[in-house]
């Protein structure tokens, strides 16, 4: 047919037939392969294997595989039970009454949030929401463990993180309602947060990119002599991802200061762990790129701060990755858009909610001290409730963003064909100024 | 007339103020109620696309027990979008197999047992998360066959949908027909009807070649009448073969996905406005692309405008109109015209997002100005 004449006419250079010449410059030239050798000398009576690589390997006789499950599984460090009791008499808890209290009424809140923003998506006022009701403790907890300056990427779930460091009840309604204060400038879906104050990077949807991205943001802080580090949070379904496992590689090799963050919360949507993967949690993958390693009970804040700070100190000193696998169950469903009860028993979310929860541990800790009472407790969600309500109202009734955004950003200046669309609406507007209701914009006509 | 009114908003407004309790938006992984069947004259009956689909790989499965189905969340949940529905109770665990999240796993796990010999489906999300996977899908198995000498094929079939949905902003909102539709090796579809989306993915998973299946959310809830023909077993279509939805005589209209039904409203808008005759073909196919169909509508009606939902660089309709200069020229009275997304990543912003892609008043402007009624 006509088309493939034309190609086979236009491309008649390219079916020369025959071998090519060797390849001389560039990528695959020998000057490129040809790397320093320096040799690793097998020393002949050596009782262990010395090769680049894997240095400290001893030789054996002994036929034998490694089997996963022989190995004892990594411990599962807290301080605090579930009952609210110091596990260790030693070991209190090394925290003033005040942080402590901070600490809590940081997880209450960010739980009144979640519980008020997931209703008012079932009442049609936001278009989307995620809870993050079972892992407060793991984003407050790690959050509390960090310098203000640290650098944080975060995944979706993360909102205590957020509420620790003091992103404000406005802030939040700001962005579920994409109005003119929101600092993705209505670009995002709810609860993909961001703030340059509080060194978060914005959420990306895509799973996983996120943890290259982190390990970027440690390297250049490493070239830089920062006294900071990066941490990067993430979930154990995320960790399947090829991104995943590519920069553990690359943080450990390139010895990056950041700390990983899993919140393994047994689901991923209704994938459950079990079919996620076979090893010993996400853990176990750690200490296979070489990175120091621990796993915690993310329902005990106390040992996830502490965790945190030991690992946020190696990171910083020995300029290097660490990981951390926070372990709670996901209570919520996975998002609006999920009804967890069509892949598992409500009874089972419902054991959980009752035997455990970061919240309820806390307070038991709290109130055997003597820091914290029933009736505080009342006031506190009953205020909170109030704050979060009125901050939530005065999102709502905020001015979207300012019509310039609509062509703004795409490039760090706009082109020209964007400037000139622009300066075309502009005229628009102006020539028929009825027909435009301007009002709910920021700045109305002089937005643009 | 374009209206800025509450164009940047997604959540306010007035319509969402009452309560309700169960928003209307489809947001991404929400799944949609599947509409009843209902029987209809002539033996024809109305199908959702989702059913279609489902259906198409039913009969498949059963069919030949080389093809299996893969992806996140396709058994035990029935698939993000539920097309995938009732398959892991009726084929069990070994053909609608549960992934881990990770699609360049899974999709090249899929390639693999392709050149092995089976027929896998692999299900992404949506394209969108494909591009975790694109290296597996260009660079192994559209080149695969070629790069063996001939003798790997690789009959696998990657489906999902594509395209903006709703509400679900830039990351979660692109159109991939250009850039698979690039790709010698490839063959990709885009079903519109609930016909096409069962003969096009039953073709997609007969054919030994790598087939590229771009569904779309949108219209999985959208019913459509299928005929007695289309319900049987065997129902495929060729793949390479558009359709022609709406004979015409004064302008031709190429679309394909969701914008074909836009561009029969359209059509029938032009009918009463200007007793304009649209001719809409439904490309059905993009690689490869049926030029022919193409070129005897242009021949007749001597007007052609492309319409998709892709940004305009470089796209499908940049592909139908670089072809309608070298092989319709003569046939045109008017150069030829395009209608795509707007060029920016997708708004979240419901009025926005509207205005980013093409709709039956701008389809009937375009034609009207082009037409010069
Ligand atoms: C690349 C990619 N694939 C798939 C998805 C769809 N998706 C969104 S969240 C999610 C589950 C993630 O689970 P996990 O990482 O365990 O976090 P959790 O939701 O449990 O907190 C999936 C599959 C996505 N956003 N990106």
């Amino acid at each position: 047919m006509v088309l493939l004449n034309s190609i086979r006419a236009s491309s008649r250079r390219l079916l020369v037939p025959g071998p090519r010449l060797p390849t001389t410059a560039g990528y695959f030239s020998s000057t490129a392969l040809a790397r320093e050798n320096v040799p690793v000398k097998q020393p002949s009576r050596s009782d262990s294997v010395l090769f680049p690589g894997a240095v400290n390997s001893k030789f054996t006789n002994e036929l034998k595989f490694q089997k996963p499950h022989d190995l004892p599984a990594i411990p599962t460090y807290r301080l605090i039970d579930a009952h609210g009791v110091v596990v260790d008499n030693s070991r209190e808890p090394d925290v003033s009454q005040e942080l402590a209290l901070k600490m809590y009424k940081d997880m209450v809140t960010t739980s009144i949030m979640d519980l008020l923003m997931y209703e008012s998506q079932r009442q049609g006022r936001i278009s989307f929401y995620m809870v993050s009701a079972g892992e407060e403790g793991i984003a407050v907890g790690s959050a509390a463990a960090l310098a203000p300056d640290d650098v944080i990427f975060s995944q979706y779930r993360e909102q205590g993180v957020m509420m620790y460091r003091g992103f404000t009840l406005d802030e939040f309604m700001n962005q579920l309602f994409a109005n003119k204060f929101d600092y993705g400038k209505g670009r995002n879906m709810p609860i993909h947060f961001m703030s340059e104050r509080l060194h978060m990077h914005p959420i990306s949807s895509p799973l996983a990119t996120q943890i290259p991205h982190s390990v970027g943001a440690a390297y250049a802080l490493k070239l830089d002599r920062s006294s900071r580090i990066v941490v990067c949070f993430f979930g154990e379904g995320a960790a399947s991802e090829g991104d995943f496992h590519a920069a553990l590689n690359i943080a450990a090799t390139r010895s990056c200061p950041v700390v990983f963050i899993c919140r393994n919360n047994g689901f991923a949507i209704s994938t459950p762990t079990l079919e996620q993967y076979k090893g010993d949690g996400i853990a176990s993958r750690g200490v296979g790129y070489g990175i120091d390693t621990v796993r915690v009970d993310g329902n005990d804040i106390m040992a996830v701060r502490e965790v945190t700070m030991r690992a946020r100190d190696i990171a910083l000193k020995e300029q290097k990755p660490v990981l951390i696998e926070a372990m709670s169950y996901r209570v919520s469903h996975h998002s609006t858009s999920d009804d967890s009860f069509a892949y598992r028993a409500k009874v089972e979310v419902e054991d959980w909610k009752h035997r455990d929860n970061p919240i309820t541990r806390m307070r038991k800790w709290l109130e055997a001290k003597s820091w914290w009472t029933g009736e505080q407790d009342q006031e506190l969600r009953t205020q909170v409730r109030k704050d979060i309500l009125k901050a939530f109202v005065r999102a709502e009734k905020e001015k979207k963003p300012a019509l310039e955004n609509l062509f703004l950003d795409i490039y760090k200046t706009p082109s020209r064909d964007l400037e000139e669309q622009m300066a075309e609406l502009r005229r628009i507007i102006e020539e028929y100024p009825d027909e435009y209701d301007l009002g709910a914009f920021d700045r109305g006509k002089e937005g643009l | 007339m374009f209206t800025a009114r509450n164009f940047l908003s997604r959540a306010a407004g007035s319509a969402l103020r009452k309560p309700v309790v169960n928003v209307p938006r489809v947001t991404a992984f929400q799944p949609l109620k599947i509409q009843q069947k209902y029987y209809s004259s002539g033996g024809t009956k109305d199908y959702t696309v989702r059913e279609a689909l489902n259906e198409a790989l039913a009969e498949e499965l059963e069919r030949d027990e080389k093809v299996f189905i893969m992806g996140e969340e396709v058994a035990q949940y029935n698939g993000a979008y539920k097309v995938t529905k009732g398959l892991l109770d009726r084929f069990g665990e070994k053909r609608v197999i549960d992934s881990p999240i990770t699609e360049h796993g899974f999709a090249g796990l899929g390639v693999g047992a392709a050149l092995a010999g089976l027929n896998p489906v692999v299900e992404f999300m949506t394209w969108n998360f494909a591009m975790q996977a694109i290296d597996q899908i260009i660079n192994s198995g559209a080149k695969t066959h070629y790069m063996s000498g001939g003798i790997q094929p690789c009959s696998i079939t990657f489906r999902g949908p594509n395209g903006f949905a709703a509400g679900v902003a830039a990351q979660h909102s692109q159109d991939y027909s250009a850039w698979y539709g690039s790709i010698p090796g490839l063959k990709v579809v885009t079903p519109w009807s609930a016909e096409d989306a069962k003969g096009l993915l039953k073709a997609a998973i007969r054919d030994p070649n790598p087939v590229v299946v771009l569904e779309n959310e949108l219209l999985y809830g959208q019913a459509f009448p299928m005929s007695e023909e289309a319900q049987k077993s065997d129902f495929v279509l060729p793949i390479g073969k558009a359709k022609i939805e709406r004979v015409g005589k004064d302008v031709t209209l190429v679309a394909l996905s969701r914008c074909v039904g836009q561009a029969l409203t359209a059509a029938e808008t032009l009918k009463k406005k200007y007793g304009v005759e649209a001719e809409v073909i439904n490309l059905r196919s993009v690689k490869p692309l049926d030029v022919e169909t193409i070129m005897k509508s242009v021949k007749k009606t001597n007007h052609l405008i492309a319409i998709e939902s892709g940004f305009p660089s470089f796209g499908v309709s940049s592909e139908i109109l670089a072809l309608s200069m070298e092989y319709m020229f003569d046939f045109l009275d008017a150069p030829a015209q395009r209608i795509t997304g707007a060029e920016v990543p997708t708004p979240y912003a419901i009025g926005l997002e509207q205005l980013s892609f093409p709709d039956e008043d701008i389809m009937v402007k375009k034609t009207a100005q082009l037409l010069r009624l």
